[in-house]
């Protein structure tokens, strides 16, 4: 199918594309790269009275690092966080991630801002920015505000952006050296919307996790940043422990049933790739196999 | 609101300016206005890579790009890859592995194909795949497409060489 009529406006800054949503309120719908956007205009799911493209602004471009965040504008594509040094340095996950995202046209033109924005329970992205505690930064006419990850995510497509704001950056915590990462997920193919996935970022020390932030996602309304990782923390895992962690983690999971999987499979799957976050990130491979009961 | 925006772009090096709708997809200009049908509609969401065309050197799907938004870009399609020449040893692996049946995929698939070789000289065939990904076939069962961009790969490597 095709997409409704709608007017087109090309925004020629930050502050004009502020005064154009000002202007419309709810009738008008932010365009990035258009790959979510697009699909649901043309399935007719949307039919905004007015598009305000945002894709040539060069001010909401970019990655840089300031002091320790690493500072990515809301326009940085799927396949500039792939390619980019500084990402490979300071924030890995990204980049392990977004090789799963979609396939290299549609990377080609999605944006981090647009797949935050979008909050697709399911995306890759989201539960990243979960996992490296990274702030989202939003500008509306009354200016600024930076929101957690964990509180900028408030359900299916859902987020704490209000009609008239727009999401301009999100900073990310730089890596120390000790941090490690893990990402995993399971998807039908290669580029699909994951079934279960996680993204998660540890500080390992002696053995033991010092620090480890859990981002599932494809199991409940937006990524949770999973509590049994507390279980985990400043102890010696094994496994009756990481049993314990995964039982913890099945109860505070609610996934949703839909054509892809069942509760109970992603409550299944979610543990697997528990186990084989911590076997990894602590080197142990038996902790992968050895499923205490 | 909905009356016909101006734009500027170019369609395979050729200078070409009109008044769209913004609704009108860069897929359906191609086609419609341009009769360059080449490029092929399958899902309209993004979904089957058919309507996959080249923008400023990059694929993209153009059932997802507004005809406004190509303003000022360089637009290359199947007919454009293929009357250069780019993509001429492509074309004959794929006709000569029977790597295409009914066709419909095809340009989409030579211009996925070619960005591949374009970025890694000689992919293993899991690389392939993966680049393909998110591009339908409906006939081949995919073997033979994987077949005929291996083969073109070696054969530019050894050309290189
Ligand atoms: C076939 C296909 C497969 C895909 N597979 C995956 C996948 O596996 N994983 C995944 O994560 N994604 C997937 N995607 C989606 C893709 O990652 C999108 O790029 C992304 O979700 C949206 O980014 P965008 O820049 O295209 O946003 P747009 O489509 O332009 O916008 C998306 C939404 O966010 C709003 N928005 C955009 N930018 C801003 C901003 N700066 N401030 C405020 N609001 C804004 C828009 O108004 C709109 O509501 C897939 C898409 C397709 C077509
Ligand atoms: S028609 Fe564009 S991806 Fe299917
Ligand atoms: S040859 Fe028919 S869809 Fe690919």
């Amino acid at each position: 199918m095709k997409a409704a009529a709608f007017a087109y406006a090309r925004a020629t800054s930050v502050v004009n594309a502020l005064e154009l949503l000002a202007m419309h309120g709810d009738k008008a719908k932010v365009l990035s790269g258009g790959q979510s956007l697009m699909p649901a205009m043309n399935l007719r799911l949307l039919s905004p009275d007015i598009l305000v493209d945002i894709g040539g602004l060069a001010e909401l471009r970019g990655i840089t690092v300031r002091g320790d965040l690493l500072v990515i504008g809301a326009l940085t594509r799927h396949v500039d966080l792939l390619r980019s040094p500084e990402v490979a340095l300071h924030a890995r996950l990204l980049r392990d991630a977004v090789a799963h995202v979609a396939h290299p046209a549609i990377r080609n033109r999605g944006t981090i801002g647009g797949s935050l924005a979008h909050a697709d329970p399911a995306s890759e992205l989201p539960a990243c920015v979960v996992a490296l505690d990274a702030t989202i930064v939003v500008r509306g006419s009354a200016g600024e505000r930076r929101i957690t990850a964990t509180e900028f995510f408030r359900g299916i497509y859902e987020t704490a952006l209000l009609p008239d704001e727009l999401l301009v950056a999100v900073e990310v915590p730089v890596a120390g050296q000790a941090s490690t990462f893990f990402f995993q997920e399971y998807a039908r193919r290669h580029g699909d919307y994951a079934v279960v996935g996680l993204a998660a970022r540890a500080v390992v020390a002696a053995g033991r996790f010092s620090a480890l932030r859990l981002g599932f996602f494809a199991v409940g309304d937006r990524p949770l940043l999973a509590a049994a990782a507390g279980k985990l923390i400043d102890a010696t895992v094994t496994p009756a422990l990481l049993a314990e962690a995964a039982a913890a983690l099945a109860d505070e999971l609610d996934p949703q049933e839909d054509q892809q999987a069942t509760a109970a499979m992603r409550r299944h799957l979610a543990t697997v790739l528990l186990r084989r976050c911590v076997a990894a990130l602590l080197a142990r491979p038996e902790l992968e196999t050895g499923v205490g009961k | 609101m909905n009356a016909p925006v101006p734009v500027s772009l170019l369609v395979n090096g050729e200078p070409i300016d009109a008044f769209v709708l913004p609704r009108l997809n860069l897929a359906d200009f191609l086609r419609e206005n341009l009769k360059l049908t080449g490029t092929h509609i399958g899902c309209e969401h993004g979904v089957c890579g058919a309507c996959t065309v080249r923008i400023d050197g990059e694929i993209v799907r153009s059932c997802l790009v507004l005809t406004v938004q190509a303003q000022g870009a360089s637009v290359e399609t199947i007919e454009g890859l293929s009357d250069s020449g780019e993509i001429a040893d492509l074309q004959a692996a794929f006709r000569e592995r029977n790597a295409l049946q009914c066709g419909y995929c095809t340009p989409g698939m030579l211009i996925t194909a070619q960005d591949l070789l374009k970025h890694v000289s000689v992919p293993d065939r899991r690389a392939i795949r993966e680049h393909l990904s998110g591009n339908y076939c409906r006939c081949t069962g995919y073997q033979a497409i994987v077949d005929a961009v291996e083969a073109t790969a070696m054969t530019r490597a050894e050309r290189g060489a």
